[in-house]
Order: C-alpha cells, then structure tokens, then sequence
C-alpha cells in the first residue's frame, strides 16, 4: 500500500493562503525560512508564544509567511516594534528575520541599541550583499567592486563586517552561516532562540537573480559554489577578522557569552521599587 | 522621592507636562517609549519614576522613530502605549504614525508644540504643527487630535485621548504647547472610580475564524493581541481583512484606506468636542485653540464689555476638524476672528467651512502668545 503524504511536515508552521511565496528561483530566502521553522520544530516551541517581525525587503515577507502571530513593520523600523513587543510582554519570544539593507542601512541606529541594552530580541538576518527587492542596489554590505545597479563603476564602499558590530554592539551571541551550512544554521538558529539576551545570526544568503546576475554568479548554483569554495569555519575567531571577501566567507560561533537581559534587568528593578513603594503606602 | 502606588487624586499644582503624564497612568497607560526633547522632556521624565511604581515600562529608545515604533509594537502586545516629543522628534514620528494608522494600533501622541521649521526655538510656544498632525504622514487616513488650553486639560485631554485611541484604533495626538506644558496651575484628579477609561474591543470569534481587520458597523475591528493564541498578521502594507498584502489590487487599497478615513469621519459627532462661549448671538466669533483661546476668551469678554457682541468657538478637538459647529457660528457671524501662534494653518479649515463669512487673521510667532488686547484690537476692526 503507498502511503500518502498529504502534508509536507512543516505546513503547520506556514499560512497557506499566502503561498505561493514570491522569492525568485535559487534564492536563499527558503533555506533560511526553512531552517529556522527546522528550529522551532526541534524545539518544540509553544507557536502562540513566538511574534515574528520583519521589515521591509524580500525576507521581509517571512513575517507574513510563518503561522505565528507576526508583523510587517516599516523600513528599517523591526527591531524598535520588537523591542517595544518584548518589553510589554517578556513572555513573548520575538524574533526579527530582516535583511542586510533593512537591519544595517536605514535600521542600523536601532540594532546597535537593541544590542547594546540586551534586549531578548533574536535577530536573523539574511544577508544577500544588496537590495533585491528594489531591483539590486548597492546596500551597507555590498563587497568592493561588485557591480550593482547603483554602483555600475563597481561599489567603492567598504562593507560592514556584521559579526564585528554585532559582537560589538553588545549580543551575546553571535553566529554566520552560508545558505549552505543547513544543518550548522538550524543548530545555531536554536541556540539563538534559546540564549538569554540579543542574539543575532548572518545568513549569507543567496541573490541569484539580482545580485548574482550583475557579479558573474547568474544562477543559484553558482553562488553556492561560491559559498562552498570561500566558506572557512573559523568559530571563536576574533569577530574583527571576519570581514567578507570573494575569497573567504569565515563562518560559525563567534561570540557566546551569558549577559543578564534587559527586560530582566527591567522587570526586577519595577518589582524592587514596587516593593518599595507598597512599604511606603501602607 | 515619594514612591506611592496610587493614581493622584484631589487638587494638584503641577505643570502641564506632568500633568499629562499622570493623565497618561489614570487612563490605563502602561507603556511610555520616547527621546528627551525640549519642551516635553518632563514627559519622559516623570513616566521614568511613575510607571515602574505601576509595574509599567518606560524606555527611552535611541530616537523618536523607535520610540514610535516601540508604542506600536506594546500596543499590539496588549498594553496601552504612549510617546511624548516636540516638532523635530513628531517629524520623525511622522512615519510610523503612518504604520499605527494602517495597523490600526491604538495609542497616544503627544506633541508639545515649540517655534519650527527645524531645530526652531525651543523653549518658546508654538502652533505650527497644527497641520503636520493632520497630514505629516505620506497618504490618505484620518486621524485625531487634540488641543489642551491649560494644565488642568493637559490631564483631562490625555485620558480622552487613550480613550478615543482605543474606541477607533487609530494613533490620537495631543498637540500641546510650550506653555500649557510648562505652565504650572491647579489640576484637579477625579478618584480613579470616577475617570471614565476604555479599552478596546476584543474579537469574540474562535482563532481560526478571526479576521483581524474585518470591521463592525462602525468601521473598527476588534483587536486580537500577540500572544493570545489568534497567530495574526498585520502589515504596514496594503491588507485584506485577514491582514494579509493585498499590492496590486486596487480594490483592495480603495476598501481599506476608506475605511480607514471613514472610520473617523462617520463618527465624527461622536469625536469633537468644542468650546462655545457668548455664541448665539455673537456677530463677531472668534476661533481660537490651546493657549490662545485663553487670550481670546479674555478679548470676546473685553468686547462684551464695551457692547461689541463677540463669542468664542474653541475646537478642543482639532482633528477631525468641528466643520458643522464652526458653520454654524457663521451663518450668524457678520465676521470670524482666528487668532494662532503660526502663519495661518487652522485658519484655512475655518475659512473653508465659514464659506461666505469674512475671516480675518491674527498670526504671530515667538515667545509671547497674542495678548487680549491684540485680539480685541481685530475684533474691533472687524465689526
């Protein structure tokens, strides 16, 4: 007798009606939805507890993809709604699944101050070195020299190195991963959602469509080779070494640290001067 | 510092921007996002020491954009959310007060107004962002707003105005200014029993059959929050009743910015609210707002006085704008007086509704607000 599988295993975690999702072929958008749905699989995670929030760009529609409650914030603004969500409601996990542009660009102010307070915030961010839903432009993360439709001359910019902010700014940990490393990504993306505290994880992700298609990398597979030849494991290495380059993609656990949350901070400090002030009043 | 947890009650002297904090703790407020600017600064100051004795949160965000958007992101988990600021930071609000329109988030603004454009002078008063409320963000909505005249209002206006955020779902703006914020006067708290507060509706329907932007009769959706098991969606895009974009469809964008817009005006009778004075048999009406009705209030007794039949129209809400009350002044009116501390921004919606009614106006800028006399100078003139 032949089994019929009439549900793929994680349709649960998706909204049917939004579907088909609008992401190009060989885009790294689905492998990063898929492993962090992987992740809260395996973690078996309560779906009413957990509020998704994205900004604007094409990973900005995980937001409207996952089955949990979520979010579609303005440009740049997810980490600010996250923050706010959080705080009001600590029981809540709030994770922003953004992209390059979004978090770094017009968002960059609010994630250096969502890391700096160690708000529990987890931050997934894919990072496919531009614009892709504006048609490819150059963005904070754009290698030098790549040709973009705005930087037609090649991009003479230098590109932040995420794992160094972010580490900077103050997460408690910190990953990178390529599209490719499914399995190191679902691992890290569950460490992430189990960590007190900001954390963050870069998915180098892949834009074969626009990105790729202006840097000699047309379709899906050739990005991925790129990943595949560049990629160097290199957890625990100084953050400030990791920057991104044609020739080396340094990849893993940079930074994994126990730092008490903000909210926690918050919370005991509300229920101390409570304390104090019910003593007073009665 | 006294730490009581209680909501104040009986008579208080405090400024006005303390007294819209402590409006903002007896309305239910249990969130306060914002960035110090002059003149509103005391905002933020006094909610830091009062909503931690509430097990309330205040954070001071990075900017007046987060701060937005984090008042946004607490009122979808379930608390009401507040922000103070001053022209330069409601400019940068202007986007996301944009996003809580289109998500329909209730919570509160409130912009203490101080002399623009830019950085401007900001220890002096102003009315210059009268219109910015209005129309500051990029597309069609509506939206409420408010003008407190003195301390006592700064307190009464804040509770209307969570009141009326969450009846409509719509971000309500208090448009102070810097001298009903600094200004110190007596206010006097109701007990907590007697201040009327609302909260929003909440959907009654099962998970699976909720639609989060489906509306009632009267325009507004009943409002699930995070965490309550309902796995919504909201967007700052074009939606559908399940929340979900709808980009290319225009009828999707002419049902849903309608109503957004309709769900304002088709109440508003049950929105505005006006102050008349001497108006039945007033020849001369002045309209006047915030600290200036003060003035003008002072100026159409004057007048009285010396036999010149003047009344006074104050729109305490300012959006949507009291069209029908001020319509009804002129038919009676030989002439309108409006008085602002701009270059002429009410004025034009008076003179829209006043339609045949000559309408003079008294503008004036920078640190003294117009006198009574002044006012009763242009009164005179218009007889």
């Amino acid at each position: 007798m032949v089994e019929q599988i009439l549900e793929h295993p994680y349709t649960k975690f998706l909204r049917k009606a939004m579907m088909p999702h609008i992401w190009c072929p060989g885009c790294g958008n689905g492998v990063v939805l898929n492993c962090f749905v992987h992740a809260l699989d395996e973690l078996q995670m309560d779906l009413d507890k957990i509020v998704v929030v994205s900004g604007i760009g094409c990973i900005g529609r995980t937001a409207g993809y996952i089955n949990t409650d979520s979010f579609h914030t303005t440009h740049g603004r997810a980490l600010a709604f996250a923050s706010g969500v959080k705080l009001a409601n600590p029981e809540l996990e709030v994770v922003v699944v953004s992209g390059d542009g979004d978090l770094f660009a017009i968002g960059g102010n609010h994630f250096i101050h969502a890391a700096r307070r160690n708000i529990g915030v987890k931050v997934i961010c894919a990072n496919n070195f531009t614009y892709g839903m504006t048609g490819g432009q150059a963005g904070p993360t754009t290698p030098l020299e790549s040709i973009t439709t705005t930087s037609p001359y090649g991009n003479i910019e230098h590109p932040f190195n995420l794992v160094h902010l972010a580490a900077a700014s103050g997460a408690v940990y910190v990953a990178r991963w390529t599209n490719l490393h499914v399995r190191r990504l679902t691992q890290s993306i569950k460490k992430l959602m189990q960590k007190e505290g900001f954390g963050f994880v870069e998915v180098v992700s892949a834009c074969p469509e626009i990105y790729g298609r202006y840097n000699k990398m047309r379709s899906g597979l050739e990005i991925m080779e790129w990943f595949k030849r560049a990629s160097v494991v290199e957890s625990f290495s100084d953050p400030a070494k990791a920057e991104i380059t044609p020739e080396r993609i340094p990849v893993g656990e940079f930074v994994d640290v126990e730092k008490l949350s903000f909210e926690k901070l918050l919370y005991e400090k509300i229920s101390q001067i409570n304390e104090r002030a019910l003593g007073k009043v009665s | 510092m006294s730490l009581k947890r209680t909501l104040l009650t009986g008579s208080h002297f405090m400024n006005g921007d303390v007294a819209c904090a402590e409006g903002a703790m007896a309305a239910g407020c249990r969130f306060f996002a914002g960035y110090p600017i002059t003149p509103a600064t005391e905002i933020a100051e006094h909610l830091s020491q009062r909503m931690p004795e509430f097990g309330g949160i205040y954070i001071q965000m990075e900017d007046e954009i987060a701060s937005m958007a984090a008042i946004i992101g607490a009122s979808y988990a379930g608390l009401k959310a507040m922000t103070a600021t001053s022209g330069p930071g409601f400019s940068l609000m202007q986007e996301n007060i944009g996003l809580a329109v289109m998500t329909e988030a209730p919570c509160v603004v409130v912009d203490i107004m101080r002399g623009g454009p830019s950085t401007g002078q900001p220890t002096m008063p102003g009315q210059q962002d009268v219109m910015q409320a209005r129309w500051g963000s990029h597309g069609d909505y509506g939206i409420i707003a408010l003008s407190p005249s003195s301390v006592q209002e700064m307190f009464d206006l804040t509770v209307e105005a969570f009141n009326l955020a969450e009846t409509y779902r719509v971000p309500t703006l208090l448009m102070g200014d810097e001298i009903v914020g600094h200004m110190w006067e007596k206010v006097v708290i109701p007990p907590p029993e007697k201040i009327k507060t609302i909260n929003r509706k909440k959907p009654n329907v099962d998970p699976d059959k909720y639609e989060p932007f489906m509306p009632d009769d009267d325009l507004v959706p009943p409002m699930a929050c995070f965490g309550e098991g309902y796995h919504f969606h909201a967007s700052g895009l074009t939606h559908d009743e399940h929340g979900f974009p709808r980009t290319s469809s225009s009828e999707a964008q002419t049902k849903l910015v309608q109503r957004l817009c309709g769900k304002i005006s088709m109440n508003v009778d049950k929105i505005v609210k006006v102050e008349e004075v001497m108006l039945d048999d007033a020849e001369i009406g002045v309209v006047a707002y915030g600290i200036v009705a003060r003035a003008a209030l002072s100026a159409v007794r004057k007048a009285r006085e010396k036999g010149i039949k003047a009344g006074l129209l104050r729109p305490i809400t300012l959006w949507p704008f009291p069209e029908k009350q001020v319509a009804k002044m002129a038919k009676k009116a030989k002439a309108i007086v409006v008085p602002e501390m701009n270059c002429g921004q009410m004025v034009r919606e008076v003179e829209r509704a006043a339609k045949e009614t000559p309408v003079t106006f008294l503008g004036k800028l920078g640190e003294d607000p117009h006198t009574p006399a002044e006012i009763l100078e242009t009164i005179r003139r218009s007889c």
